[in-house]
């Protein structure tokens, strides 16, 4: 569908102000990235020095920058993965629920209100070896629990905590897209005999498809972008980089570290690294895809 | 609602206009909760007590938040006259000449009273640069002590708090075979364990007189001393004597619900005890080696001092001079220090706070005053001055972590943690040449 407009200039103008606000809160900030990526500065900003690929040369010698990477797909992709798949499992649920469908819709959906970083303290308080109540029921299980050492336990604490808010917002697509599926399908494959596992598998599933494409792309981006708050108030980056994401180095670096051209050089190579990510899953895995 | 609003912007312009003779100065700080609320009733008290300066008191976060606040406002032309600054941000502050005003400066040009004597010297070592001169003002500095649990010592019948490690170990046995689930356990582990313990026994922790003299140092901390006291720990884990809690006061808890007998962290968690220890404890010196030296130097300070920023009016920085110079007097200090647990920073206040009876009656606080003041500093027990100190604290840490989840022995922890703090030691010597 096509809309014209009798003079040329007015859709441009009708865009314009979203075309301000993308140039000044975007791309200038990102331009202002790319070129400080090419500088050595002091914190102060007292003295600055072109050092042109150094940052780059810096970042690309050092071990612990690879391991970080390790860590951000290990953690990104199980808190795409652990959301996507408990969100699907919960708006199905949900879907069937006849009584009651309100309270528990809107229960699933009310943690996505909650700030990333309130999330991050919740799940540290509920999780202190010391005073966490499912810490301290881990221990009486036999299941020794220490993040603080434990690298793998520190990842896991990491991921719920990131995954729980996401989950909520994941539900929501999924019961809309749950709903916007035809009722006469389902039933016409239950009357020729479907089992309730093989109705979901061959026909909501690949009807979802195209609702668990777009998820997954947001989700790999939050799990990126938008996670170094509830590293902070989880692990700070601990045990021993463990749980250190690129995007909490790119903050640890830049804000604590006061590494201007380091965490420049950081966040180009994340940009890259996520750009290239969504590019191979257009490509890709959206063919897949049934719309 | 209209009305109101308009009595709200007449009220503000008549309590501005009334300001406008005082000359105002804005103080960033990192201090929240009751601290906090102390720190503006010492303001407060500095207002009222003359008519020329005012100073406007502004809570900025974390330690982190508020340097990295003030160093953002910095580049906007927008920074307050003085910002509280951490200790491990010293080495970031002094090499930026143009952006400070060194308080020993500050004070000579705007011909306020001071006397650099008059402050403890293992406190203002710390701020000063080679010649001795002060460059910040010491305000709240903290040092590692130990605490104990005074009812769990008694139920394993030991009768006096250990001196030594090797106490601390025997001590630690009993405590357990009485019941208890560790001996002791740590806070800030790279601060107490490894950069106190290298002060305590005069051994360098990096070159340069640790970093005092120049840009080029390198870190020594995998030394013998350094070395064999994280083998010893590492050990004690594995029998129990110690038990890791986190990185910063993370393991406090372990020590409040009675999990371990003693716990090494801060002076100024003094506060925190009284409150969340439900039990009677004591404070005693940080442990030595007995093994290595007869006379334990003095410990180094934690906590932050008060930087003075440039690109202010005279006006101001006199007033600037004029409440840094309040903030040292006896009284204003002694309150503080009784009140926070900080270290008075001032000989005066100490005897001050002596004479009002304070330590009898608070058993324990000063055990903090008299180790940081019994031996005159050396080179290696001053201070450290490291740049890119915060990110060098994460890698000791990250090692530390390492040693304690037995991934790494001790001495190829501290080896690759002195090796990756190198880097960035050359980092910052590149940025600051």
């Amino acid at each position: 569908m096509s809309v014209y407009f009798p003079q040329k200039k007015l859709p441009y103008l009708l865009v314009l102000p979203q075309l301000i606000i993308t140039a000044i809160f975007f791309l200038w900030p990102a331009g202002q990235a790319v070129l400080q990526a090419f500088y050595r500065e002091d914190a102060f900003g007292l003295s600055q020095q072109f050092v042109g690929l150094e940052n780059f040369v810096d970042l690309f010698s050092d071990p612990l920058y690879y391991k970080s990477m390790l860590v951000t797909m290990v953690f990104s992709f199980s808190v795409a993965f652990l959301g996507i798949g408990v969100a699907l499992w919960l708006a199905v649920m949900a879907d069937r629920v006849i009584r009651g469908k309100m309270v528990y819709q809107t229960l699933l959906v009310w943690p996505y209100a909650v700030a990333p970083a309130l999330a991050g303290v919740l799940w540290w308080i509920l999780f202190d070896p010391n005073i966490g109540p499912i810490a301290l029921f881990l221990d009486r299980i036999g299941l020794h629990w220490n993040h603080f050492l434990n690298g793998d336990q520190a990842m896991i604490l990491v991921v719920i905590s990131a995954t729980w808010k996401q989950i909520s917002y994941n539900f929501l697509f999924f019961l809309a897209g749950l709903q916007a599926i035809p009722r006469s399908l389902i039933e016409a494959a239950a009357i020729d005999g479907a089992s309730s596992f093989r109705r979901f598998w061959d026909i909501v599933f690949p009807l979802l498809s195209p609702t668990t494409f777009f998820l997954l792309v947001v989700n790999l981006v939050y799990a990126f972008f938008d996670t170094f708050g509830v590293i902070d108030t989880t692990t700070q980056g601990g045990p021993d980089g463990s749980t250190n994401t690129l995007v909490y180095k790119v903050f640890k670096d830049g804000f604590i570290g006061l590494d201007s051209g380091g965490s420049a050089a950081q966040s180009i190579v994340l940009m890259a690294i996520v750009g290239l990510m969504t590019v191979i899953q257009f490509r890709f895995i959206e063919r897949k895809v049934q719309y | 609602m209209r009305k109101s609003m308009i009595a709200t912007a007449v009220l503000g312009m008549s309590v501005a206009s009334t300001s406008f003779a005082a000359t105002q100065i804005e103080w960033w700080h990192a201090m929240g909760g009751a601290n906090g609320e102390k720190l503006n009733e010492i303001v407060k008290e500095f207002n009222d007590s003359q008519s020329k300066y005012e100073v406007d008191p502004v809570f900025k976060g974390t330690y982190t938040e508020t340097m990295t606040s003030a160093i953002a406002a910095f580049r906007a032309h927008k920074q307050p006259a003085i910002v509280q600054v951490f200790e491990v941000g010293t080495a970031t502050m002094m090499a930026a000449k143009g952006a400070i005003y060194p308080v020993y400066k500050l004070m000579k040009d705007t011909k306020t009273g001071f006397d650099p004597k008059a402050y403890l010297s293992s406190v203002t070592g710390y701020y000063s640069d080679v010649k001795g001169n002060m460059l910040s003002m010491p305000f709240n500095s903290s040092t590692p002590v130990l605490y104990y649990n005074k009812e769990m010592f008694k139920k394993a019948g030991i009768s006096a708090p250990p001196k030594t490690w090797e106490e601390v170990e025997t001590v630690s046995k009993k405590l357990l075979a009485s019941g208890a689930k560790c001996g002791f356990t740590t806070g800030w582990q790279s601060w107490v364990q490894l950069e106190n313990l290298s002060a305590r026994h005069n051994v360098p922790f990096a070159s340069n007189d640790d970093g005092f003299t120049g840009l080029d140092t390198k870190l020594l901390f995998n030394g013998p001393l350094q070395v064999m006291h994280i083998t010893k720990m590492r050990e004690w884990q594995k029998s129990g004597i110690f038990s890791y809690g986190g990185r910063r006061s993370d393991s406090a808890p372990k020590f409040y619900s009675q999990q371990c007998g003693m716990y090494t962290g801060s002076s100024s968690a003094y506060g925190g005890m009284t409150r969340n220890a439900k039990f009677d404890f004591g404070v005693s010196s940080l442990p030595y080696w007995a093994s290595e030296v007869k006379q334990p130097d003095n410990t180094i300070i934690g906590g932050a001092s008060l930087w003075v920023l440039q690109g202010k009016d005279k006006a101001q920085y006199k007033a600037a001079a004029a409440f840094l110079q309040f903030l040292s007097t006896p009284k204003i200090q002694a309150e503080w220090h009784q009140f926070t647990g900080y270290l008075p920073i001032t000989h005066a206040a100490y005897d001050l706070t002596k004479k009002e009876g304070f330590y009898q009656s608070h058993p324990g606080t000063e055990a903090a005053v008299i180790q940081m003041t019994a031996t005159q500093p050396t080179v290696n027990s001053r201070g450290l001055r490291l740049g890119n100190f915060v990110q060098i604290r994460d890698v000791i840490n990250g090692a530390l972590e390492s040693v304690w989840s037995g991934k790494e022995t001790p001495q190829a922890a501290l080896d690759t943690a002195v090796k990756r703090g190198d880097v960035l030691l050359r980092k910052f010597e590149k940025t600051h040449n």
